[in-house]
């Protein structure tokens, strides 16, 4: 299957991937992590208000396979959430980087992006792992 | 179905099912399985003498049924599962050996069984004695100074050694400490256990080997670890060869070693975890000691101990003094009481009869005997299927999907072909660290032949995979229910039967 890996985002190593939009960051998690993961049956993400640090986790998302954490690509405040998830959770199989974004936060610190894979380094990581 | 794909070695095929509606859809208001005798004395209604806010009402469509009907429905229900005494049963992790009956009958003699736990010691003095040489049994298998038998599950075992290392941090330093450092490939309920009781579970890699190198934890010790949980051999199958030395750097800096005993089955009378650095550790009865698993009976994980944690272990502790035993609830050390009475003690009498059984050489012909099968197992299978980790493995080996990639056929497509042919699938998905994962344990209880038919049912599998993904892909299609949506049944789940419902298959 070909993999999708959009140019303007940006990657971390555990398959989230980043967006930036004005002054806030959009986080979802990666085509190749949602086919990892298998039909995804749950999600919990954090409240709105919430801070999140990049690195650590800020979610769980639940396939019939396994439960895993979902892991910030970097640190602020939680400005939205994607709710539509908790009704939908297949919604992250279908269109991992569009309908089915995460969160979205205000960051304390945009310098931690460029710490980031960008499209080119995601993609050979994701060869790399398979 | 297509029948040129199974081998005649396959045990699985149809025989009589019946059609089995839910207990509520047999129900007939009225019916009852018991008829009481008067009760000799007046009766009055419950809403003369109980306050209405605390009385009960009438519970919509409680199933009302005779006692055959009721009989029925379960041995019917019982006979379209899957047992370890119908059949192989390979989930890997689990050691699902067979249970011999032996320990059954030990479990049922009337002197076990009907013991109330609230009798005084001296009527107690059988069930006492048994549980006091248990407790020792089990600390000279693992190379330890004490055991509880407490703990009702692996899990709890786990929280109670961690409860455990707890009390004696801050006994010693005042503090339990932060971390607990877990290594990638652990059984999720390690990380659980370190998260119940407030320490950060910190994930270590292991190398490409499946191990766990000193350096990494080296590099992760510092006074805020309270522990390092590691599996012997690990999840992976893989004996950790560095376990004395990594015990070493974690002791160094005050840390305790916790050792998760789940598959102490395959060093049972070779190697003593005591022995290697390990501090504290939990044994499964219900997988190395053949007490029964899953839904066939409550669990038990005794906690064992090194000689400086034997003040907190759980109490009451069963001690003996002269020729007499008695509970010893006068522990001002201890963590507390775990379970209610003193444990799951049917499973108790179950692992004690298995025990001495085998004694000393039988219990390390099991380890032995379960390595071997796994090797079997392994050589059979693996010109077909990819072996995850090239270096050997013990009692269990995991195989991926990676050959049949171009197929689309997955490791769930395999777990439900075997299905078909008769027998239980792996363990799968499982270790996270390895995409696709296959985890069989065959346990020193099959025959060649069983592990032979086991393998060819695999090799069925393979060869279909390569002509016939689609076919695969309906299986199973021989159970009663055939193949399920388990993403649907996740995601929508009906939880309560009521009388409109309609089956949506
Ligand atoms: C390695 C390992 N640790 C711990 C456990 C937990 O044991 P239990 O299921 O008895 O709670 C298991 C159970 O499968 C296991 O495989």
């Amino acid at each position: 299957m070909a993999q999708t890996v959009p140019q303007d985002l940006k990657y971390t190593k555990d398959h989230e991937w980043v967006r930036r939009e004005g002054d806030e960051l959009v986080i979802g998690i990666t085509f190749f992590a949602q086919e990892q993961l298998g039909d995804v049956v749950y999600v919990e993400l954090p409240e709105v208000g919430a801070e999140v640090q990049a690195g650590q986790p800020f979610g769980v998302v639940e396939s019939t396979k396994a439960v895993s954490e979902l892991f910030a690509p970097a640190s602020g405040k939680v400005v939205a959430r994607n709710d539509e998830l908790v009704d939908a959770p297949e919604k992250v199989n279908q269109d991992p980087y569009g309908v089915a974004w995460m969160i979205r936060i205000a960051p304390s610190n945009l310098a931690e992006l460029d710490a980031l894979l960008d499209a080119a380094a995601y993609q050979k990581y994701v060869e790399e792992q398979q | 179905m297509s029948q040129e794909f199974f081998p005649n070695t396959s045990p699985g095929t149809r025989g009589l099912v019946y059609r089995e509606p839910l207990i509520f859809e047999r129900s007939v208001p009225g019916r009852s399985g018991a008829s009481l005798p008067s009760a000799g004395v007046p009766e009055t209604d419950p809403a003369d003498e109980i306050p209405a806010e605390l009385l009960r009402g009438p519970i919509e469509h409680f199933p009302s049924n005779s006692e055959n009907e009721v009989v029925r429905h379960y041995v019917r229900l019982s006979q379209t599962n899957h047992s370890i005494d119908t059949g192989f049963y390979p989930l890997g992790s689990c050691t699902m050996k067979y249970n011999p009956k032996v320990n059954e009958w030990a479990a049922r003699l009337p002197g076990f069984a009907n013991a109330h736990p609230y009798l005084p010691p001296e009527q107690l003095q059988g069930v006492l004695e048994l549980m006091w040489n248990l407790q020792n049994l089990l600390s000279e298998i693992g190379g330890f100074a004490a055991t509880s038998l407490q703990p009702a599950a692996g899990a709890h075992g786990e929280l109670a050694g961690l409860m455990i290392i707890r009390a004696y941090h801050l006994d010693r330093h005042g503090t339990p400490r932060k971390k607990v450092l877990i290594p990638d490939s652990a059984h999720g309920t390690n990380p659980a256990s370190a998260a119940l009781l407030g320490y950060q579970a910190v994930e270590l890699p292991s190398n490409e080997k499946g191990m766990l190198e000193p350096e990494v934890v080296a590099r992760a010790m510092d006074e805020d670890v309270a522990a390092l949980m590691v599996t012997n051999p690990n999840t992976l199958g893989i004996f950790e060869t560095h376990i004395k030395e990594i015990a070493e750097i974690v002791h160094a800096k005050g840390g305790l070693v916790y050792g998760d005993g789940a598959n102490m089955n395959a060093i049972l009378g070779v190697a003593r975890p005591g022995d290697l650095g390990i501090d504290v550790m939990h044994y499964n009865l219900h997988k190395t000691f053949s007490t029964p698993h899953g839904g066939g009976g409550p669990g038990a994980g005794p906690v064992s101990v090194a000689a400086a944690l034997e003040p907190y272990l759980p109490r009451p502790v069963v001690v003996k003094e002269g020729d007499a035993f008695r509970l010893d609830f006068d522990r001002p050390k201890s963590i507390g009481k775990l379970r209610t009475f003193w444990g799951n003690f049917g499973m108790m009498v179950r692992a004690y009869t298995y025990i001495l059984e085998l004694g000393r050489e039988g219990l390390r012909r099991t380890a032995e005997l379960a390595v071997l099968n796994a090797q079997y197992l392994r050589k059979l299978l693996e010109a077909d299927w990819h072996v995850a980790y090239e270096n050997p493995s013990l009692h269990e080996v995991i195989f991926t999907d990676r050959n049949l990639k171009e197929t689309g056929v997955t490791t769930m497509d395999v777990a439900k072909a075997l299905i078909d042919h008769g027998f239980h699938p792996p363990t799968v998905y499982f270790p996270l660290v390895v995409s696709g994962a296959l985890m069989i344990e065959p346990t020193e209880t099959e025959s060649k032949e069983t592990l032979e038919a086991f393998a060819a049912a695999m090799k069925a599998i393979y060869e279909r995979a390569k002509t016939d993904p689609e076919g695969l892909k309906r299986a199973p299609e021989k159970p009663v229910v055939e193949r399920l949506d388990e993403a649907r049944a996740a995601r929508k789940p009906v939880l309560r039967w009521t009388p409109d419902f309609e089956i949506p298959f």
